[in-house]
């Protein structure tokens, strides 16, 4: 998947380290955002037909194309909201309840 | 019709009104972008502009919204891209587009916006008073007032100076009284087109969109960083302090006319008696303090030219050695007193001394405020002065009321 890469946080310190206005370089990725997920996706590869419906349909756009024309999810950034599991014709994808450990 | 002025004519006198003034002074900032919806008293401003880009003298697109809350947010987009934008409105205009007044100054979006001062609705108006643009005094943007036509036009050229600096980027809205400027003629001087580009270089600035360096704009914040922008806000306005005092100066020496940066005092500095105006009728009371002046009396006048920021300082230091003060507010906080009066005073209590401090409310809803009711306020500041003092059940007056009221 292409995404920017996960930068540490520099937390300001001094008013200056503040952009002008609540503007800023594009792409600045600092933090996941996955932790309230419940139930996570798992798509079955095998039923996968690669039509791209739950990669469309996707609200976050969690889901990436793969070389082999199938999907793959970004786990750091699904919510589980399940309309990807929801929408696929084929039943390709489940979903499965969190570990409690997690 | 300013609109048949050729570009070759600029540099040239010409009998325009106040709307029309504006017009060219947009048309000489070369805005990229006007998005504007036309509301009396403004119209003959976006009419104007409306032609200029139809008949090529003005190379800028213009966007017919369907509302001034599209208006502004069409602007904020032509901001956020590095595009120069030129909106205008009035009164009810002006409220309804009041969540994005808000948006572009928190966005640090430096759009120049004209405002035809006219009364608010209810009872519905179309006549001036300052009750709109007060209304919006803390929405972030820069205010001006202007007196006549030709310095309508001059400071939509110092505002674009002004709002696009680094260390302001902050909108601005140059007001003008509704009818009694818009709509009055008078002989402007058009600047020379070249001497304008060299005043007000092409807007540049690294916050916006681009496909080189793409931004997030506009993002939101938790409590964590909400308040840092706001201060980061509040400093870059107080910063325009500097700017507004260096354009003035830098454009006196380009055209031979300066109006004095965040005020403009008249007669102030041996004054006793001293009447502080915003907007137009500060023109009426010039003639008034000429005539007391020739009877020997000490009288001044400030004229407010920005209200945001709050020439606080400026203020002091012309008022400190006066007896008594008028403030003629064209504007009532309901409840309180006039929103300029409430500032001046604030300004004021730093002051070891203070000047006796009366608030002239007037000239609400378009009423007429003549040579003959200032008269009657600087002979009131003048008993004033006499008494020594100045009970509080007469702190606030109102000038020019068609009815007896009670004490």
């Amino acid at each position: 998947m292409i995404k920017p890469e996960l930068q540490t946080y520099k937390i300001p310190k001094h008013i200056s380290d503040y952009p002008t206005g609540p503007s800023y370089n594009a792409g600045h990725l600092v933090s996941k955002n996955a932790g309230w997920r419940t139930f996570k996706p798992v798509v079955n590869l095998d039923i996968c037909t690669g039509c791209y419906q739950c990669y469309l349909l996707c609200p976050d756009g969690a889901i990436s194309k793969t070389t082999n024309n199938k999907i793959q999810f970004d786990y750091d950034f699904c919510k589980g909201c399940g309309i990807c599991a929801h929408e696929c014709n084929f039943k390709a994808i489940e979903m499965l309840k969190e570990e409690s450990s997690k | 019709m300013s609109s048949n002025i050729s570009p070759e004519l600029t540099g040239k006198r010409v009998f325009i009104s106040g709307d029309e003034a504006v017009a060219e002074g947009v048309r000489l900032a070369r805005p990229n972008v006007i998005s504007a919806y036309p509301i009396t008293p403004q119209t003959i401003v976006v009419e104007r502009l409306s032609e200029m880009v139809e008949d090529g003298s003005l190379d800028a697109k213009y966007i017919h919204v369907e509302s001034e809350h599209s208006a502004m947010s069409a602007a904020m987009g032509v901001s956020s891209v590095g595009a120069r934008a030129f909106t205008a409105t009035s009164s009810q205009g002006l409220l309804y587009m009041a969540e994005g007044v808000h948006y572009a100054s928190g966005g640090r979006m430096p759009i120049v916006m004209m405002n035809a001062n006219r009364s608010v609705a209810l009872p519905w108006s179309i006549y001036g008073d300052h009750r709109d643009s007060m209304s919006m005094l803390d929405s972030g943007w820069i205010q001006i007032y202007v007196e006549d036509a030709q310095e309508a036009l001059d400071m939509i050229i110092q505002a674009y100076r002004i709002a696009e600096d680094p260390s302001v980027l902050t909108p601005i809205m140059v007001n003008l009284d509704g009818f009694v400027l818009t709509h009055t003629y008078e002989i402007v001087e058009i600047p020379p087109q070249v001497d304008v580009d060299s005043f007000l270089p092409i807007f540049q600035t690294p916050n916006k969109m681009s496909l080189e360096k793409p931004k997030s704009m506009g993002f939101s914040t938790s409590p964590a960083d909400n308040m840092e922008f706001k201060y980061q806000q509040h400093m870059a306005m107080l910063a325009a302090k500097n700017i507004i005092e260096t354009a003035d100066k830098e454009f006196e020496d380009l055209f031979g006319r300066s109006y004095g940066g965040l005020v403009d005092s008249y007669n102030c500095d041996d004054a006793e008696i001293v009447l502080i105006t915003v907007g137009s009728v500060t023109g009426t009371a010039r003639i008034v303090v000429d005539n007391l002046r020739l009877k020997g009396i000490k009288a001044g006048l400030l004229k407010l030219r920005f209200l945001r920021p709050f020439p606080d300082v400026e203020v002091r230091n012309i008022l400190k050695n006066v007896k008594s003060i008028g403030v003629l507010d064209k504007d009532i906080s309901f409840g309180f007193e006039g929103t300029v009066f409430t500032n001046v005073n604030s300004a004021l209590s730093h002051l070891p001394k203070r000047p006796l401090a009366v608030n002239y409310i007037g000239g609400l809803g378009g009423r007429d405020i003549s040579v003959s009711d200032i008269e009657g306020i600087y002979n009131e500041l003048i008993e004033i002065t006499d008494i020594g003092k100045v009970e509080d059940s007469t702190r606030v007056r109102y000038i020019n009321m068609g009815v007896e009221i009670d004490d």
